[in-house]
């Protein structure tokens, strides 16, 4: 009876600890499938070809169905994608991927290194940010079915940091070879080999994406569907949210104003993370052409009469980092200890204009000339900016009306070099010689194409610079370069670098893993589930 | 004149518009004396609630004086209103008399002409005025006198024509005056009252559509108005609601006050028709 008793508590005690012990195992259980996204897309995009044009709603959605190669982790360090492993030769020139076996198309087809050399040699030829980089590719060969080869025509040291899924997304061949890229009707519903397939578009409503389930990585994705929604007035957006309709926003989805009344919400969590990749830069362009804007003196005085704090502040309700110069802090190579030193100090700023002879007339005005800041249909702060600087450049003496003008108007004038002052944002895609060189280089002086380096800043040590630091394999080396060419473009003032931008990302905290890479809200998502 | 100002006196409202009316001239008036800076100035801290010992109606998302705004405001509004009243009325009387004094083809084509203004909507076609000439004070009045001027000309005309059949008018015929004349000493004086009525019903909606214009971002960027004021603040209407409410009186207040003058002017010009209705 005791034996029985003992024996009894016993087991009970064993099944108890055995609970436990399989709790502790169970204490990160795998991911849930199923469960529903829904997001925004704002505004709606004219089409999901992410390889054609860079719409940024587009991004967004197609990231989800068409991969690249590789992706980055928050330090750009590439992640294995498409390529299973690649190797880099000795001299930096010759990239050998070896590809993933067992991909299939959305369409059941097979992928294969075909895809891969029609895409980066053919279908990208026009693709704004990536012909830069396979412009500097000798010879690309599939040498099987499963390994492709880029001959370099020199070493490209941002070579691997180039295979963001929005730059360079692998197309299908058979479904693009031999057409009319700009009007393939699978623009509209693309084909990839991403973790989600398009479903559905209804205009003017939402688009629908559903889990592919011969992913090529089994057991993923977790979730059933993502719906992006189409909400174009900004209250409703911040209501579907609050509400638990919309589980994510990004970029400007919320405005400044909200972001502090929804960020404390319970249910809501905010994050600046994963735009890393992205990297925006705003500055206040000169029209060097035009004197006195080629005279540094005048550049610097501008500098310290702009408060970059109060736009900080008060146009941006504190999202965003004052720059320290030309590259975003999330940006490779940034180096913290470069500083403008340009405190906001309207007496020392007139006094440099003084020193250049710029003195005030009877109305005290020193100069006049204009300031086309960016349109209004990009979003409300911008016509904060233009009026917040007008004023600042007031107060110290200079004259400049504001230009109003559409988004396609301020493009043609930028790109035509018609301006005077201009209000400027780019994003710098990770590695400087990818998004920061195309502002800054002589080379890039070419009217009509707009952003490119429009302000017309030529300094040979700078362009030597890049040159150099666009060869340079060795990191320490490089890094050295891109630290020397930060310092030589402070000590220009080319430009004053006012915001570097920093977006809120809202979660709602039903699901997890949903930021998770310097890709941000262009990852594929194949990894966000729900909590159970 | 004193007849006229006993009529006018006996609406209340009218007076009462009168007043208010007064109040935003000498508003306008006096703004670059009693608001010297610009209102553009960022003047203080931004943010500042209403009733601060400096800023009596506080400052807006970037430190700018909203009083400074609204009265540098009503100069805009009261440019806008009159110059597009004026031009308006004008060319309405030109092209509605033409026609309602010639008759027959004359009056044919200047109708269809003015109907063709008429079938665009009136505040899209201010838009892509001032779009098509880019957003100034010159492009607003130039729009607003565009959309507005149809209903003039079909008044005059619908006067003209009535009063061209009266014995005064054929007594002029036969005596010799020219048709220029007839129209503008013989006929013009006698279609003015309800003219003047209705241009002072115009002055108010030619600021509203001024503020219309300026709320969606259209209006001069180099001038502080009413309607660009709300529109820049209304996002930010649930944590500051007195950078829109402020600008809003103003226009309510306003364009009401002309609309009890218009009445007023109604009840003085045209006494039959005024003693009809209090009868």
């Amino acid at each position: 009876m005791t034996t029985r008793i003992l024996v009894r508590w016993a087991s009970l005690v064993a099944v108890t600890f055995a609970l436990l012990g399989l709790g502790g195992a169970f204490a990160q259980p795998a991911p849930k499938r199923g469960g529903e996204l829904h997001s925004l897309m704002n505004p709606e995009p004219g089409h999901l070809a992410i390889g054609l044009s860079l719409q940024v709603p587009s991004q967004v959605i197609g990231s989800k169905i068409m991969q690249s190669l590789v992706k980055y982790d928050y330090d750009f360090k590439p992640i294995p994608v498409l390529a299973e492993s690649w190797t880099i030769s000795p001299d930096g020139k010759t990239y050998t991927f070896k590809l993933r076996r067992n991909v299939k198309w959305h369409d059941g087809k097979p992928f294969t290194a075909k895809d891969v050399v029609f895409t980066t040699t053919e279908l990208l030829k026009t693709h704004p940010l990536s012909r830069r980089v396979f412009a500097r590719v000798e010879k690309t060969t599939a040498t099987d079915d499963h390994t492709v080869v880029f001959q370099l025509k020199e070493p490209y040291a941002a070579f691997m940091t180039a295979f963001d899924p929005s730059s360079i997304p692998i197309y299908p061949a058979h479904l693009y070879e031999g057409t009319e890229y700009q009007k393939n009707p699978w623009n509209e519903k693309p084909i990839g080999t991403g973790p989600f397939k398009f479903a559905e578009w209804k205009k003017g409503s939402h688009i629908k994406l559903v889990r592919n389930d011969d992913y090529w990585k089994p057991g993923l994705p977790y979730l059933d569907a993502i719906y992006f929604h189409s909400i174009p007035d900004a209250a409703g957006r911040a209501i579907a949210l609050e509400q638990g309709k919309v589980h994510f926003t990004s970029w400007g989805n919320i405005e400044g104003y909200d972001v502090a009344r929804l960020k404390a919400l319970p249910s809501l969590e905010m994050t600046t993370k994963g735009y890393e990749m992205i990297g925006v830069m705003m500055w206040l362009e000169f029209n060097y052409r035009k004197p006195p804007f080629n005279d540094v003196r005048f550049r610097k005085a501008l500098a310290h009469a702009i408060d970059r704090k109060f736009i900080q502040q008060n146009i941006y309700y504190g999202l965003g980092k004052i720059p320290t110069g030309p590259f975003a802090s999330v940006t490779k190579y940034y180096d913290s200890k470069v500083d403008t030193g340009w405190d906001f100090n309207p007496a020392k700023a007139r006094q440099l204009l003084d020193e250049m002879g710029l003195k005030p007339d009877k109305d005290g005005v020193r100069l006049k000339t204009t300031l086309m800041p960016i349109a209004a249909t990009y979003g409300e702060q911008f016509v904060r900016i233009g009026e917040y600087l007008k004023q600042a450049l007031k107060d110290v003496g200079i004259d400049a009306p504001i230009v109003a003008v559409d988004a396609p108007t301020w493009i043609k004038r930028m790109g035509d070099w018609e301006y005077d002052l201009a209000v400027n944002f780019i994003g710098q895609y990770g590695d400087p010689e990818l998004g920061v060189a195309r502002t800054y280089i002589s080379s890039n002086i070419q009217k009509g194409i707009p952003f490119n380096n429009m302000a017309g800043y030529a300094n040979p040590k700078v362009d030597e610079l890049f040159a150099n630091g666009a060869v340079e394999m060795d990191e320490a080396k490089r890094a050295a370069i891109y630290r020397e060419m930060q310092k030589v473009m402070v000590d220009d003032a080319v430009f004053v670098w006012l915001l570097e931008f920093e977006y809120p990302h809202f979660i709602n905290k039903k699901f997890k893993n949903v930021i998770v890479n310097a890709h941000g809200n262009k990852d594929d998502f194949e990894a966000v589930h729900m909590v159970p | 004149m004193t007849e006229f100002w006993r009529r006018y006196r006996r609406n209340r409202g009218a007076v009462l518009g009168l007043v208010v009316m007064i109040a935003v001239v000498v508003l306008a008036a006096s703004a670059p004396l009693v608001f010297p800076a610009s209102p553009w100035k960022l003047a203080g801290r931004p943010f500042l609630q209403p009733l601060d010992p400096v800023f009596m109606l506080g400052t807006d998302m970037l430190g700018r004086d909203i009083a400074a705004g609204i009265a540098h405001g009503a100069r805009v509004s009261l440019l806008v209103g009159l110059a597009t009243a004026l031009a308006s009325t004008l060319i309405g009387i030109l092209i509605g008399g033409t026609a309602g004094y010639a008759g027959g083809r004359v009056d044919d084509a200047l109708m269809r002409f003015t109907e063709l203004f008429q079938t665009i909507p009136p505040f899209i076609l201010a838009i892509v005025l001032v779009v098509i000439f880019s957003p100034s004070i010159y492009s607003v009045i130039v729009a607003i006198t565009a959309i507005s001027w149809p209903p003039v000309a079909r008044l005059v005309r619908g006067e003209f024509l009535t009063l061209r059949s009266r014995e005064f008018v054929q007594a002029s015929i036969v005596i010799g005056q020219g048709h220029a004349r007839i129209m503008i000493s013989q006929i013009l004086p006698n279609a003015m009252p309800p003219i003047i009525v209705y241009a002072s019903l115009m002055v108010a909606s030619a600021i509203l559509l001024e503020s219309a214009l300026s709320f969606l971002g259209l209006g001069d960027p180099q001038l502080m108005s009413w309607g660009f004021m709300i529109g820049a603040s209304r996002n930010v209407i649930r944590i500051a609601w007195w950078m829109s409410v402020f600008p809003g009186l103003a226009i309510f207040l306003t364009v009401l006050a002309l609309n009890l003058v218009g009445e007023g002017l109604t009840d003085a010009l045209n006494p039959r028709l005024a003693r009809d209705v209090r009868r």
